[in-house]
């Protein structure tokens, strides 16, 4: 019994409920909530596979800042939908069928693509995940990391002027 | 051992269910979600060959993906606002002083 891949299979499933049904609410606190089920299935997928830094990352950035951010501003924008999908039928049936399409085009191309050569497993380092991903941080990837937090401050900047009321 | 193409298959169903909820949704807010559902299919698919590869690369960019989403989540949800208080909506079918 390979209970990893039940797991797997466990958080898989939970992942793609919380996504169609974040999907398909009329109210938009439910699908904040389903939104967060994804999140946390998604951070159970990345522990199996190894990435322990990314599963807290996950946690606290998506499941703590993203979604409490978006419910403050459900709150602040509390309107009720009478119809849900834009459009009408036609509109929902081509869209579903444009995106089994495109499905169909990437499950293709996956299928066609060369067998995945032998899982190399991750050695878990000496020193553990989060060690070896704050070296290659801090050593390899330093310009990406420096750029990213001068994107976040002006991500900060930009959200703060926006969001000001006209004076 | 979780086979790839089962970590494939899933980014790729999560990618297609955000594509859905981008086109047919009315409400902003839900369209922006589903942004974020796609960018975590993204960040699966990362994880996924960075496990195969046995290299550290994919985890780092999957940082670098989740802080860009969380810096794009602030700045669209402002807009939000700021539409919100213009046009007292956040219907998507209503915005469209851009149409010809």
């Amino acid at each position: 019994m390979n209970w990893g891949l039940m797991v797997f299979y466990f958080f898989a499933a939970l992942a793609t409920v919380g996504g169609v049904m974040m999907i398909t609410r009329r109210n938009a606190v439910h699908s904040a909530v389903y939104l967060v089920l994804t999140f946390v299935a998604i951070a159970g997928i990345y522990v199996q596979l190894g990435a322990e830094f990314l599963f807290a990352v996950q946690v606290l950035v998506y499941a703590g800042g993203i979604l409490v951010l978006f419910l403050f501003v459900i709150m602040l924008v509390n309107l009720e939908e009478p119809r849900r999908f834009s459009g009408g039928r036609m509109r929902l049936a081509a869209s579903g069928i444009m995106t089994l399409v495109l499905f169909g085009i990437l499950a293709s191309s996956f299928a066609r693509s060369a067998p995945a050569r032998a899982v190399a497993a991750i050695a878990p380092a000496a020193e553990g995940n989060l060690q070896a991903v704050g070296a290659s941080l801090y050593v390899d990837y330093v310009l990406p990391f420096e750029l990213v937090s001068v994107l976040l401050l002006v991500a900060m900047i930009g959200a703060i002027v926006l969001g000001r009321p006209r004076a | 051992m979780i086979p790839q193409s089962h970590l494939l298959v899933l980014s790729l169903v999560l990618l297609t269910i955000g594509v859905v909820g981008v086109l047919v949704r009315r409400n902003v807010i839900i369209i922006l979600m589903s942004i974020e559902l796609i960018l975590n299919a993204a960040n699966l698919n990362f994880v996924a060959f960075s496990r195969q590869w046995g290299d550290l690369t994919g985890q780092i960019w999957g940082v670098f993906n989740i802080t860009i989403a969380a810096a794009e989540v602030a700045v669209g949800l402002a807009i939000v606002i700021a539409l919100f208080r213009n046009r007292e909506t956040v219907n998507v079918d209503e915005m469209n002083l851009m149409k010809w």
